[in-house]
């Protein structure tokens, strides 16, 4: 009897162990896999932009970053790209909605990785850096200014760096001093006073400010985050060391982003993002304007005389599939917005396209409950997630900011 | 002798218990689901045409533009010249449709027809469906890609 039990104890001992020792490894084979693709380390070098020669120019990337921080490149010389993409904090001004010259109705976009987007803004209204760059310029919430004054400036301002760019400035002694077909009604009329040669010409230097800015910005790249270091030892094999160990939450918040709670369909990648929009349900601020999302960009993107169809692009059409084939109608795009990058997020509260949710928790809350949209349908269901999981996910996210 | 038919009970019950807990953690873990049909050949619904789908480069990279080859032929074994397709599709589990909007933008003679501005934006089952008029007939077919 005694023997009996001695055996049975043993066999139950070797039992435990063998359950012990294969049951739960930290991670399966699959959740590694997804692990790995969103580790900063599979980011490929960055394309070539057939459609700007500028691009990978160092002498156009340096006189587009003295634009960037020049608030000489507003209507009243207050405000740069830098007044709300500022360097030191992720290329971000921390606000709800931004503050130009005037008030405008969406939060600023961090810039880290931008030049890696095939479409810009949260809408995507604009297909080329360039082109995007070409938008706040003179938009009269942001820099208010208008492309005559801009031409007339870079030639009074920085002739001599602008023509060992881009050749000789056309003769600009004939154009108004200020003139847009997007302006004020007395830009708009200076305008169409021109010839069509002279709003060529002027149109052409516009084009190509917003090229040595876009030159400057593909400079800017994300960085290299704590979830990178674990996400290489684990994929080595290595046992992730100090800060690079992540605590019990962190692992159950990244098994929950690739898991259950389905982050990881929109935003993945090592950029996490997938680059296209989706209607996510995020309500609307009652005080700003209609805004439809996508829907509306798909027209404007179309009627953007810079976009890459259009007669300012260098290089081939080839580089326009992502303009040739683009979703132009049905409900999807309706209060679609771009998914935007993950990474430093948690140091960059509001959160949403108008600043709508003011912590991650709140963005967490959001798609645990997953409301209606207020228009379209909401591609995200409700997850349930436990106050222990909301908090988990919360933790990771963090992970992509350290 | 009664001792030696308690120990194969007991080694019996324990493995009885083994093939329990065994079973139980298996059936915890992450059940493979029957996946849908992904073959890249197939008849169309109305057995109209043979139909193949293949990307153009061979493989699928998940957030690029690509292009893939729609081969048609008819049930006889013809090529399908002068067919009008169109396309559209999504993924069935996230009830959203393509992320971009693909067009047959070159015919390349033998049948083969090129489908450009593909983009597979997540991993996943993702469904692509072909409404495809030509001499014989009109008729349609539906190809699942799981990333
Ligand atoms: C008044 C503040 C403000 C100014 C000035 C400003 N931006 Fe922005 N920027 C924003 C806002 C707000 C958005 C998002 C707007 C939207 O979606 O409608 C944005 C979006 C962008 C994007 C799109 C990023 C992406 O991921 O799609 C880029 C690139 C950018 N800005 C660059 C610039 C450049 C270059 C300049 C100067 C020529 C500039 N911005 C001037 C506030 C500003
Ligand atoms: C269906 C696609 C989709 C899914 C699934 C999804 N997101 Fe998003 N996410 C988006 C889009 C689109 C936005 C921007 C929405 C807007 O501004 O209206 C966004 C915004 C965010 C933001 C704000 C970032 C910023 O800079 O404003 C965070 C944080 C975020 N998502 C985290 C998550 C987490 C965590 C999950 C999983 C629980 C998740 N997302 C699931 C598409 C998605």
């Amino acid at each position: 009897m005694r023997r009996l039990t001695s055996v049975a104890c043993l066999l139950a001992l070797a039992a435990l162990a063998l359950l012990g020792g294969c049951g739960e490894p930290q991670f399966s084979d699959a959740e590694k896999k997804t692990i790995a693709s969103l580790a900063l380390n599979t980011l490929p070098s960055l394309k070539a932009d057939t459609t700007n020669q500028y691009a990978d120019m160092p002498a156009a990337a340096a006189l587009g970053s003295t634009l960037f921080f020049d608030a000489g490149m507003s209507r009243d010389g207050t405000v740069s790209c830098s007044t709300c993409h500022k360097i030191e904090r992720q290329f971000q001004d921390d606000l709800p909605q931004a503050v130009g010259v005037g008030h405008t109705n969406r939060r600023t976009m961090p810039l880290a990785g931008v030049a890696r987007n095939p479409w810009f803004f949260w809408d995507g209204r604009r297909d080329s850096l360039w082109a995007q760059a070409l938008t706040p310029l003179e938009n009269p919430l942001e820099q208010a200014g208008n492309r005559a004054a801009f031409a007339h400036y870079m030639q009074k301002r920085f002739g001599e760096r602008y023509e060992r760019i881009f050749g000789p400035l056309p003769d600009l002694s004939n154009v108004p001093a200020n003139a847009s077909p997007l302006g004020s009604d007395a830009e708009k009329a200076a305008w169409n006073s021109m010839s069509a040669a002279q709003q060529d010409d002027v149109n052409l230097v516009y084009a190509n400010i917003g090229k040595a800015i876009a030159a400057f910005e593909r400079s800017i790249e994300p960085q290299q985050t704590r979830f990178d270091r674990f996400a290489i030892d684990l994929a080595t094999g290595a046992k992730p060391e100090a800060d690079a160990a992540f605590s019990a939450e962190e692992i159950l918040g990244l098994k929950l982003f690739i898991g259950k709670a389905n982050c990881v369909t929109c935003h993945n990648g090592p950029r996490f993002t997938d680059n296209a929009f989706h209607n996510t349900g995020v309500p609307p601020v009652d005080e700003l304007p209609l805004d439809r999302g996508r829907v509306d960009a798909v027209t404007q993107v179309q009627a953007d005389p810079f976009n890459c169809l259009g007669k300012f692009r260098d290089g081939d059409e080839s580089a326009c599939r992502e303009l040739r084939f683009m979703v132009k109608d049905g409900p999807q795009i309706a209060r679609a917005y771009k998914t935007p990058s993950l990474r430093g997020a948690a140091d960059r509260p509001p959160y949403m396209h108008a600043g709508q949710f003011e912590t991650l928790d709140e963005v967490v809350a959001h798609y645990s409950k997953a409301p209606l949209a207020v228009e379209g349908v909401s591609e995200v269901h409700p997850l349930d997630l436990s106050e222990r999981e909301r908090a988990a996910l919360v933790a990771f996210l963090r992970t992509l900011s350290d | 002798m009664a001792s030696i038919w308690r120990y194969i009970l007991a080694g019996l019950g324990l493995a009885v218990l083994l093939v329990g807990i065994v079973a139980a953690v298996y059936l915890m873990l992450p059940q493979p689901t029957p996946g849908p049909d992904i073959s890249r050949s197939k008849s169309t619904a109305n057995r109209l045409f043979e139909a193949s789908f293949e990307p153009e480069r061979g493989v699928i990279r998940q957030g690029e533009l690509q292009s893939w080859l729609l081969t048609l032929k008819t049930a006889a074994g013809a090529p399908v010249e002068g067919a009008a397709i169109t396309v559209s599709g999504g993924m069935p589990q996230h009830d959203h449709g393509l992320p971009t909007s693909p067009q047959a933008t070159d015919y390349l003679g033998d049948g083969r027809y090129r489908i450009d501005g593909i983009k597979f934006t997540m991993s996943g089952w993702w469904q692509l469906r072909f409404g495809i008029s030509a001499a014989a007939g009109s008729d349609s077919v539906v190809f699942n890609i799981v990333l």
